[in-house]
């Protein structure tokens, strides 16, 4: 699961690069050509893409422990057996991401190292609290579908390996869809208590999930030449708006109430209206200090360190890693 | 197999053990989920896991059939004393030395049970070991190669850490053929030959692997096996974690979920 490249960064010295080979590159990606790994392509394409496929690889992993606490606790074989198996694919869906960036040039083991270190970003909806089981079908809904919306539209973009592994990702993502909505129509169909569950836990993830597309088109700058190269696919504000037209009339549908009183479609525009879901929050987060970042980094900082000595006795000190592009 | 013939308690309590322990070592691979020392290991441990929860499943089901509640409640809704699983699965998962031994020792018994349930004469229960004979193979697959790489291909550490490892599962992991008041009986039936045979059986195979890791096996004995399991005593961690895996579902046991 993953949101969008929702913080774009400057770019940085696109203008000292050859322009007939800068030309050549637009030409070949405005045709629907691929890049691959051994093309030429701007240093800053490298960069902004490996930037890209990096964080939502860490958001597979991180996003594996609000979910994956729940494992233990899954009401039934049928819902354990089919949690243990989303969560999986969860992870393995980092370890295809992993490979995609790799072929930018930067070994796995560096990324690992940058997502411990806080230096590299992961999807912001993983710093919140899967606090009940409701929470998890909530999460496998929602959460997944504005991943697929996100992840297919980003499967239509330019660099291969990327593409390829969305391709394979969505597959799975709509599975869990799948399963997130059949967990949400049981307990909405369930008991007072379930039911009760299940509204607490949509009050609790409306304003993440709000955020999962990144700050408003207004307040976000240099896209506009990430879209042209087709790492950016479509703005956060295009991708919420098609999140809310999808998912808010099923939400209705089940007796559910969403936690915003001004949230309606414009019939004029057709477009939807929404207060504004405090983006200083969002931001509080994504500088680190959400209600989970330091326990999340924690978790995987103690994993590192635990199964280090089990990675030490796979290395073969006659081999070296070569990392020619770094 | 005639229902109400005094066969039918020896074959429900041989059942019991298998999906107790099944249920219990998969929950504990479960919990590697995200943790393992390599993405490869979490994926393999998640699909171990698996696999142990649906044979168990599968186990529930035919105790279903000889007059047992359905699976979710049998699993999901007894406390520890009525659970048959042996030490062994308790145990947390620690770190990936205890839990990689563990995997092993206890897969490879598992391979050598359904083995022998391939030719029982209770039909259901060799068709279902056949079924899972090809899942367990790629268990036992997995986890030699772990114990052959650490034990003699990785580093010192890694060496001492699976021989500190072999030496804690050990007695743990004879406690999997702790004697029942029912091996005779399944013996002279045909189902099973019982929990003896399938402790030579198990040592025969692992002797030699051990050896291959260059590991040393503690001689059988200066060992106490962990017994108390299959009589309903168990660790101090069973109950806990049969708390945490039943605290949804039992706080709406009506419900559907």
């Amino acid at each position: 699961m993953y949101g969008n490249l929702s913080l774009v960064e400057p770019l940085n010295g696109v203008e000292q690069e050859n322009p007939e080979k800068l030309a050549e590159f637009e030409e070949r990606i405005s045709r629907g050509e691929k890049i691959e790994p051994t093309d030429w392509m701007p240093r800053e394409y490298r960069r902004q893409v490996l930037r890209l496929v990096e964080q939502h690889a860490h958001s597979e992993i991180i996003g594996a422990l609000p979910e994956g606490t729940w494992i233990t606790r899954a009401p039934g074989f049928k819902r354990k057996l089919a949690l243990m198996a989303k969560v999986q694919d969860e992870v393995g869906h980092a370890q295809l991401l992993y490979s995609a960036a790799e072929t930018l040039g930067k070994p796995r083991e560096f990324m690992i190292n940058d997502l411990l270190s806080g230096k590299a970003k992961y999807s912001n909806v993983f710093n919140y609290p899967a606090l009940t089981w409701a929470d998890t079908a909530i999460i496998a809904w929602l959460v997944d579908a504005g991943a697929i919306i996100n992840q297919t539209l980003n499967s239509k973009g330019s660099y291969g390996p990327y593409t390829r592994a969305l391709e394979r990702i969505c597959k799975e993502e709509a599975f869990h869809l799948k399963y997130g909505y059949d967990n949400v129509v049981t307990l909405a169909s369930g008991t007072k208590r379930q039911r009760q569950m299940l509204q607490e836990a949509l009050n609790r993830w409306w304003k993440p999930i709000m955020h999962f597309f990144g700050p408003p088109d207004a307040v976000s700058v240099h896209s506009e030449k990430l879209m042209r190269w087709k790492v950016k696919m479509a703005s956060n504000d295009e991708m919420r708006q098609m999140f809310l037209d999808a998912y808010v009339p099923r939400i209705w549908e089940l007796g559910l109430n969403i936690p915003d009183p001004n949230l309606r479609k414009d019939p004029e525009t057709g477009k939807w209206e929404y207060s504004d879901p405090d983006w200083d929050e969002f931001w509080r987060v994504i500088n680190g200090n959400g209600p989970c970042n330091r326990e999340r980094l924690a978790v995987r900082r103690m994993a590192d360190e635990l199964g280090a000595w089990v990675r030490r006795a796979l290395l073969k000190p006659e081999r070296q890693y070569v990392a020619p592009l770094f | 197999m005639r229902p109400g013939s005094g066969i039918v308690p020896a074959v429900k309590d041989l059942l019991y053990r298998m999906a107790d322990d099944a249920l219990i070592l998969g929950h504990r691979h479960s919990e590697w989920t995200g943790l393992g020392p390599v993405l490869e290991e979490d994926i393999a441990f998640s699909s171990i896991a698996q696999d142990k929860i649906g044979h168990a499943y599968a186990l529930y089901q035919l105790l279903h059939e000889l007059g047992e509640p359905e699976p979710d409640r049998i699993a999901f809704f007894r406390d520890a004393p009525q659970f048959r699983c042996c030490h062994l699965v308790e145990y947390p998962n620690g770190g990936y030395d205890f839990s990689l031994m563990r995997h092993f020792l206890y897969d490879v018994a598992e391979q050598c049970r359904y083995h022998l349930l391939e030719s029982s004469r209770y039909e259901p229960l060799a068709q279902l070991a056949r079924k899972v004979r090809g899942e367990i193979k790629y268990h036992v697959f997995h986890a030699t190669q772990w114990v052959l790489h650490l034990g003699a291909r990785g580093t010192e550490e890694s060496h001492q850490r699976m021989q500190q490892a072999l030496e804690q599962v050990f007695p743990l992991a004879l406690g999997i053929f702790e004697p029942t008041e029912y091996d005779d009986l399944l013996a002279a039936a045909s189902i099973f030959p019982g929990e003896r045979p399938l402790q030579d059986r198990w040592l025969e195979t692992i002797v030699p692997l051990i050896e291959q890791a260059t590991l040393r096996l503690p001689a059988l004995e200066a060992v106490v096996p962990a017994y108390g399991g299959r009589c309903g005593i168990h660790t101090e961690y069973l109950q806990p974690l049969l708390d945490e895996m039943g605290e949804v579902i039992r706080s709406e046991p009506e419900a559907e979920w």
